[in-house]
């Protein structure tokens, strides 16, 4: 019994004398002007173009910076929070320069893995259009340079609106009944592809409502997803996927993608796409017989606000050559090469006035840069945010107002508790 | 030697297994109970934040959790009919083994085999496929176009289940039919000489004699059918609609692996293994009581 009871003492002893690993300090300290800087990427569907411009700019920096090499990872965007969370643990393994998504970025900089960017020696900087480049920052910190940007539009089928005479809905309450109606008429389409875990197309309802995901105060953010105009949203789009427009059985389950493919599968009257999405819609049998609208506000004429969306580059704290780092960011992001990967991948650019050149050039990008420049909203920029992503508490939210299993209010507060939860902690 | 001499020359024997063992089993459990009692996120990893020291907070804060004991429920039930259905499965099998023809066993265990040693990944992708609402092979088979099996708790569950059961039944086929196979002849000889019937004798003799391999093959299962995460992930993508066909370790990945609350996680993670002792024992407990020498 003596025994046990020692054994019992030693473990507890044991327990609580040791902790869990943590790595050490991540900055060094050391900013070396040779040698090779490492370089993460995402990977694309399509990487060449991306790979043609990537290599153009290293060959442009290397040309400048003599003994120093670019070494360039891609990296697949479905494994980056794994390659990311590694790399902050062992700042070893990490990159110098990183591309990263916007919604990312509160994570990693709490995570200690980017550091602050001084962007006031770099004179293109200014004309960053200002909603994007508030996407690149923390605390009114910038922690990355907006390398492209996506937003959503409304795709439509111009030969089902001309065949039922239809014209597309000037507001968003009149989304609705217009897709109802084509689906009465044409049984096989559904009437608007819209997705149960398709959180950014679900947004804009809220906001366009008035309502928003949550609040700052003083810091700190509480949920608004159960206020009154937020619920108004909420509602509006779940009202999308019943079955007189987008049966739940198809539909409940899909995210962007799937919700973009029926649409390229010719199955479905509208959906909601980004200007990232036209290849694909246009290898596909929609091809040639669609049009793309901002997505309508609550009054006619008015845009709903929309996700911005986008990619930032940034410099990883851990790097031991912070000015060859800042440098190849600049030069990566800058107008010059923005332009060049808008030719070459159609990514919509960051600064005010080559979004303005290139869609004079492209009418297509016309609802694109018209819902860019009516506002666009964002996600709440605090690292709790990617546990409520993790989480997937928003798109359960929509699912269990879809499938029946709660209503509106109890969703939306059972959600609001969830993400205060995260907030808090 | 004397016999205290011949302990320690056993123990010496057996130092370096039991260093393995300990090695590969003890420091990772030790450091997934550590962990459990930590506030130990992504920040607190890569040393951006300081370590807190929150005792049972985990524990209370996953056992507060309505839907952990919702989706606790599930595991369970789901775990039991896909072992249940193994179980059943690959015993009817294996007894069809013994009685049919040398090639129509040897098509039987290399289909099994080939069911076996498909990846999890690979295999419930295939079902998938073959369960598509519009172009799966088998809605088209029974004419019910349009009908999807993932969206429905109820069809989703059953489909996972039979996937389940599909990879498997193959482990729990070949060992009964070696069991089976090990069984003298003389004993069922002698059963049928005294007049037994073929359902008496696979009572009475084949069973108790088969006791000790159904254990270890009943055992083995619900370890793996609880411990279910690919085959429920990617068929019903994550945890299907609204996250109601949820298991335990799905629901541990995305509330705090994929959230990077790994303290959390390795909360879940010691009572899944917990539980799983628990049934073992238990389980150990009832045999030992029928009389079973282990």
């Amino acid at each position: 019994m003596r025994l046990k009871t020692l054994v019992a003492v030693l473990g507890v002893g044991a327990v609580v004398a040791c902790a869990p690993v943590q790595s050490g300090p991540t900055t060094t300290g050391t900013d070396e002007k040779t040698g090779q800087l490492r370089v993460w990427l995402f990977d694309e569907v399509n990487r060449g173009p991306k790979e043609a411009v990537v290599k153009e700019a290293i060959s442009e920096f290397q040309g400048k910076h003599s003994g120093v090499t670019v070494d360039v990872q891609y990296i697949q965007v479905s494994s980056r929070a794994e390659r990311f969370k590694a790399a902050f643990s062992d700042p070893k393994s990490a990159p110098d320069v990183a591309e990263f998504g916007n919604t990312d970025l509160a994570g990693y900089v709490s995570a200690g893995g980017f550091s602050e960017l001084d962007l006031g020696s770099w004179s293109e900087s200014k004309d960053l259009v200002p909603t994007i480049l508030d996407t690149a920052k923390v605390d009114g910190k910038t922690y990355g340079v907006p390398w492209f940007v996506g937003v959503r539009a409304l795709y439509y089928r111009t030969d089902v609106f001309s065949e039922l005479g239809l014209k597309p809905p000037a507001t968003l309450d009149e989304i609705a009944p217009l897709a109802r109606q084509i689906r009465q008429r044409k049984p096989e389409l559904i009437g608007i592809s819209a997705g149960g875990k398709y959180l950014f197309a679900a947004l804009p309802f809220i906001w366009a409502n008035g309502g928003d995901i949550a609040k700052q105060d003083g810091g700190k953010y509480t949920a608004t997803i159960d206020s009154a105009e937020a619920k108004a949203g909420v509602a509006k789009y779940t009202e999308l996927i019943k079955d007189d427009i987008c049966p739940p059985a198809t539909c409940a389950g899909n995210g962007g993608d799937a919700s973009v493919e029926a649409f390229r599968a010719g199955k479905a009257a509208m959906t909601i796409g980004g200007d990232f999405n036209r290849k694909s819609v246009d290898a596909s049998s929609a091809a040639g017989k669609y049009g793309v609208v901002p997505l309508p506000g609550k009054t006619p004429g008015s845009v709903a606000p929309a996700f911005a969306g986008g990619n930032l580059l940034g410099v990883m704290k851990g790097t031991q050559r912070k000015t060859l780092a800042n440098e190849f960011v600049q030069l990566l992001a800058s107008k010059k090469y923005q332009q060049k990967m808008y030719t070459a991948m159609g990514n919509l650019p960051t600064f005010g006035d080559v979004q303005k050149q290139v869609s004079d050039s492209d009418k297509f990008l016309e609802p694109f840069t018209k819902t860019l420049q009516s506002g666009t909203k964002f996600v709440p920029v605090t690292p709790a945010w990617a546990k409520i992503e993790a989480q997937t508490v928003l798109p359960t939210m929509i699912q269990e107002v879809v499938t029946g299993a709660k209503n509106v209010d109890t969703a939306t507060a059972d959600a609001a508790k969830t993400m205060n939860a995260a907030f808090a902690s | 030697m004397t016999a205290k001499g011949q302990g320690r020359t056993a123990f010496a024997y057996l130092t370096p297994a039991l260093l393995v063992l300990g090695g590969l089993l003890a420091y990772p459990i030790y450091q997934l109970v550590l962990i459990s009692l930590y506030d130990y996120g992504q920040e607190q990893v890569s040393g951006g934040a300081p370590l807190t020291f929150l005792g049972l907070g985990n524990y209370q804060k996953l056992l507060g959790e309505q839907q952990f004991w919702t989706v606790l429920g599930q595991t369970v039930a789901f775990a039991a009919v896909c072992v249940v259905g193994t179980l059943i499965v690959g015993a009817f099998l294996a007894i069809l083994a013994t009685r049919v023809r040398t090639w129509v066993r040897m098509t039987l265990f290399l289909a099994a085999l080939g069911a076996w040693s498909t990846p999890a990944v690979a295999g419930s992708t295939i079902w998938l496929f073959l369960f598509d609402a519009n172009f799966g092979f088998v809605n088209e088979v029974l004419g019910i176009q349009g009908f999807s099996w993932t969206f429905d708790k109820w069809t989703a569950f059953g489909l996972v289940a039979a996937q389940v059961i599909w990879c498997s039944f193959p482990f729990v086929m070949v060992t009964l039919y070696a069991g089976i196979k090990a069984i003298p002849g003389e004993v069922l000889e002698a059963a049928a000489l005294d007049g037994a019937s073929a359902f008496r004798t696979a009572w009475s003799v084949t069973l108790p004699l088969l006791r000790p391999i159904i254990l270890v093959v009943t055992i083995q299962s619900i370890i793996w059918d609880f411990k279910v995460f690919t085959q429920i992930y990617v068929m019903t993508n994550g945890g299907g609609i609204a996250g109601r066909n949820l298991v335990l370790n799905v629901y541990a990945y995305q509330q705090a692996f994929a959230a990077s609350e790994y303290g959390l996680g390795a909360a879940i993670g010691v009572v899944m293994t917990v539980l799983l002792l628990v049934i073992t024992l238990f389980y150990l407990r009832a045999l030992r009581r029928s009389g079973e020498v282990l």
